[in-house]
């Protein structure tokens, strides 16, 4: 039954919110204002409306003044909606004959003049009054939760996800986009500032993913389609060919020792080119899942040149002792294709991670240009006990008249490389000042250098870093403040000879210097992977304006994003280092969790209904829907909707020709009445 | 009116978007022009021409429209169709009489408060320069025209005395839009 005008009893609340809202706008005057207006029993005005007494207070007027409809003027309806609601609905009322204004983000906090403001809030309070009147009891439908769990990336951040989802139980997808799952950390030498070595912490989390009951490890793919919603997604993955069959590979790694490349010969990624793989290899000692792969642009039983649709073409022309090697295992296979597969699952973590700040983007440093100019990453890798030189420091330029590789004497580490910079990213990478200074112990350890330190500030706020900072000072590390201008080979002077000269300007002292040191060392910054858009689109997640994934609340939803049942971790979200990336990959397990537990989720009832007896069958909204959930009755000529499937964008609504499908919450009536209040003020 | 003439401006915000971009706006305090109030859509896909029109009728001097940017879209396509229907509404405006930047649409990301600013600045400002818009003075008007010049063609076929062929101009009605 359709409540007429006079049934209506609205009660109208505004709320202070402590000075954040009665700064600027006079909330007793907007109280009185709606107080005249129609339909309008109560209209009050109360300090905090979100606290327990404020929601006690409608309760209690809802029983006393008989009110059966609520309206709260406070502030966003994505913020507190939820909490009156659920107040309202307390009281005894439906939920849904509730309506919230917002007079904080959307007036208050915005504007200057305390008159306009005040203006404002009472147009806004008026809308919400003509709009309530028309507002129906709805009811929330709940939908079952598919239990599995998709998590994107093998970083360290997947894999706390990965295996805390597990080990309560639940059914998870690991997929990494690399041979191997560990992410950067697996590339890191030591962590800060405990110095206990990465690989120590992170080899046994990586193989209790790889043999976990519960997870389903898929590295070298892929996601590629993701659809549905919260409860209810379906993936796509992509299995990229690896020419292994992962199930017969034992990882013996025969095949790499007879490979008919006796000497491994292209540049190995793992370590940032600086070793040397074969055709066929694994990428690292600790690789998990402990399965070869082989590069078809390299072996020599691919052709160079490709099948139209881009995968390589098998030559046979090689001599396949790899395939010897293998023998009755049986596990290489050139014919391999790549592979979809699809899943079910309930939510997804996303945690993609981040990629280094390419040092070229800054050409006054030198990177690619001296050989002595290296990355934090490439020094990660040289001073690590199984990198390409076994974690001797040597450098990469001329050798020794001997022949024998020289070694620095002294080092110079640039902070700040790729952060902080209005030519290159304007954000703190947060790691840089740790990891350099982690570095400047290790390279000093391992060479007995002089260490200089290039910085704009040093910035340690965490656990035991300024302590770390500290140990650093005594150990004699020198740390020049300033941004350095230029990395040159230009000798000035015959100590110059040879070396590479940093050119900075000491602020402290306020002098510019010339410091001669043997390598240079760029602290590059975090920077969102190349593909973040891409990745955005594809799990309809938003990205901040400098590319990191958008969290639904900076705040108080730090793992969430704008689409349920999606979570973030880790340096996807914005930079951050291991502790922090591994707190946020448990909050976000928590998180999926904590939605799987409770075994369905609630959806708003805004979804869109055709009226039977104005449907004209005209078809005009049924390719409109992007889900397919309007269906047409042949036999009576009307279009229907399938509730199941709509997810209440209401485009359907906006274009119906003959006004006969209606959104719930969104109903025409509604929005018109919206209009007409707004509108109605001198 | 003794009170300064300052455009309004209506503005339909989709839930994903642009509406959280006007509340980040809120949150990171930037300041604009008082002169919007916004609505709450799903999607920009919901937004109706006729919600337009009625806008514009009623009194509004601008329909601010905001949405996902393409491919964005929450609803996977609802903007694409938003912008459909706005393209062919501006040409319908245009022949109206009504100039084409009192309409607008905007694409406007989660994370772009300060672009929520800076459209709504922009567009008081244009709104301004181009004066009121009026409506509902207009229509009253034409309505007191209609209705003056129903009783003048009364007047003079009362005066010519009665038309046996043709009946008599029926009563002039009540102003529709006073």
């Amino acid at each position: 039954m359709k409540a007429t005008r006079d049934e209506v009893r609205i009660g109208f609340y505004v709320c202070h919110c402590g000075h954040n809202i009665a700064a600027l706008v006079d909330c007793p005057a907007v109280a009185r204002y709606v107080g005249t207006l129609p339909g309008v029993v109560l209209s009050r005005d109360y300090k905090y409306m979100c606290s327990d007494p404020g929601q006690e207070l409608i309760q209690q007027d809802i029983r006393e003044h008989r009110l059966n409809r609520v309206v709260v003027a406070s502030c966003s309806p994505l913020l507190h909606e939820h909490t009156f609601r659920s107040a309202v609905e307390a009281g005894g009322l439906n939920p849904f004959y509730f309506h919230m204004v917002n007079i904080r983000e959307h007036d208050s906090w915005v504007h200057t003049d305390r008159i306009l403001a005040t203006e404002k809030a009472k147009a806004l309070a008026r809308a919400a009054i003509e709009r309530v009147a028309h507002h129906k009891p709805l009811e929330i439908k709940k939908v079952p939760i598919h239990p599995d769990v998709l998590v994107v990336g093998g970083g360290i951040a997947g894999i706390h996800a990965a295996l805390t989802l597990a080990n309560a139980g639940k059914k998870v997808y690991l997929v990494e986009r690399e041979p191997s799952i560990g992410g950067h950390m697996a590339r890191f030498d030591k962590t800060f500032p405990t110095l206990d070595c990465a690989a120590c912490i992170l080899t046994p989390k990586m193989s209790e993913v790889g043999s976990h009951p519960n997870i389903t490890l898929w590295t070298y793919s892929e996601v590629v389609k993701v659809d549905g919603y919260v409860g209810n997604y379906t993936v796509q993955v992509k299995r990229k060919a690896r020419y292994i069959h992962e199930d017969l590979c034992t990882g013996c790694q025969d095949c790499i020792a007879n490979c008919v490349y006796k000497e491994p010969k292209f540049a190995d990624e793992f370590n940032e080119g600086l070793g040397k793989r074969k055709p066929v290899f694994i990428p690292f000692p600790q690789a998990t899942p402990q399965v070869v792969l082989i590069d078809p642009e390299v072996c020599l039983n691919f052709k160079r040149n490709k099948n139209p649709d881009g995968t390589p073409v098998v030559s046979d022309k090689c001599k396949k002792t790899c395939v010897e090697a293998c023998g009755e295992r049986g596990a290489i296979d050139f014919t391999q294709k790549d592979e979809l597969r699809e899943i079910r699952v309930g939510t997804i973590i996303v945690c993609t991670g981040f990629q280094t700040f390419d040092a070229r983007r800054v050409p006054a440093y030198g990177y690619g240009i001296y050989p002595n100019v290296y990355t934090a990453l490439e020094i990660e890798r040289l001073v690590n006990a199984s990198g390409p030189t076994g974690g001797e420091v040597v450098l990469r330029g001329p050798k020794n008249p001997d022949g024998t590789p020289r070694k620095p004497r002294s080092i110079g580490i640039i902070h700040c490389v790729g952060s902080r910079d209005k030519k290159t990213n304007l954000w703190c990478s947060r790691v840089c000042c740790m990891y350099s200074m982690k570095l400047a112990h290790l390279l000093k350890e391992h060479t007995g250098a002089e260490i200089y330190n290039f910085y704009i500030d040093i910035r340690t706020p965490g656990k035991g870093y300024e302590e770390f900072y500290n140990k650093l000072l005594e150990e004699g590390t020198h740390f020049i403040r300033g941004r350095v201008g230029e990395v040159t080979d230009w000798a000035m002077t015959p100590e110059e000879e040879g070396k590479l000269v940093i050119r900075v300007e000491d602020t402290l002292a306020g002098v510019v210097r010339r410091i001669p040191v043997d390598m240079v060392v760029l602290a590059t910054g975090l920077e969102p992977r190349a593909d973040a858009a891409e990745v955005r689109r594809l799990f309809n997640m938003s990205c901040g304006g400098d590319g990191w994934f958008l969290e639904r609340h900076p705040k108080l939803a730090p793992v969430n994003t704008f689409t349920d049942g999606v979570f973030l971790a880790g340096c996807c979200q914005g930079p951050k280092d291991i502790p922090d990336t591994v707190a946020q990959a448990g909050a976000a397990a928590a998180e999926a969790l904590a939605l799987i537990d409770r075994g369905y989720v609630e959806q708003e009832p805004n979804t869109a209904h055709i009226l039977d007896n104005e449907c004209s069958g005209c078809k005009s909204c049924i390719p409109l829907c992007p889900y397919t959930a309007i269906l047409f009755d042949e036999t009576r000529q009307k279009a229907y909707i399938n509730e199941a499937l709509c997810k209440g964008c209401g485009t359907c609504v906006g274009s119906c020709p003959s006004g006969s499908i209606v959104q719930n919450l969104f109903e025409d009536e509604e929005i018109f009445s919206e209009i007409r209040g707004v509108l109605a003020y001198d | 009116m003794t009170k300064e003439w300052s455009p309004r401006i209506v503005a339909f915000f989709c839930n994903w978007c642009t509406y959280t971009a006007a509340d980040l706006a809120g949150v990171s305090r930037l300041k604009y022009a008082p002169n919007v109030r916004i609505i709450r859509l799903m999607c920009s896909g919901r937004v109706d021409p006729q919600f337009i029109l009625d806008a514009l009728a009623r009194g509004a001097d601008g329909v601010l429209i905001g949405g996902c940017h393409p491919g964005d879209c929450h609803y996977v396509e609802g903007n694409y169709k938003m912008l459909r229907r706005f393209t062919l509404l501006r040409r319908m405006l245009a022949d109206l009489g009504i100039e084409p930047e009192r309409v607008r649409l905007e694409w406007i990301s989660a994370a772009e408060g300060e672009k929520v600013k800076r459209v709504i600045n922009e567009m008081t400002e244009q709104l301004k320069a181009l004066g009121p818009l009026g409506l509902p003075r207009k229509f009253a008007e034409w309505d007191r025209e209609v209705i003056a010049l129903a009783r003048e063609v009364q007047d003079r076929e009362a005066a010519a005395g009665p038309c046996p062929e043709r009946p008599l101009t029926p009563e002039p009605q009540e102003a529709v839009h006073a």
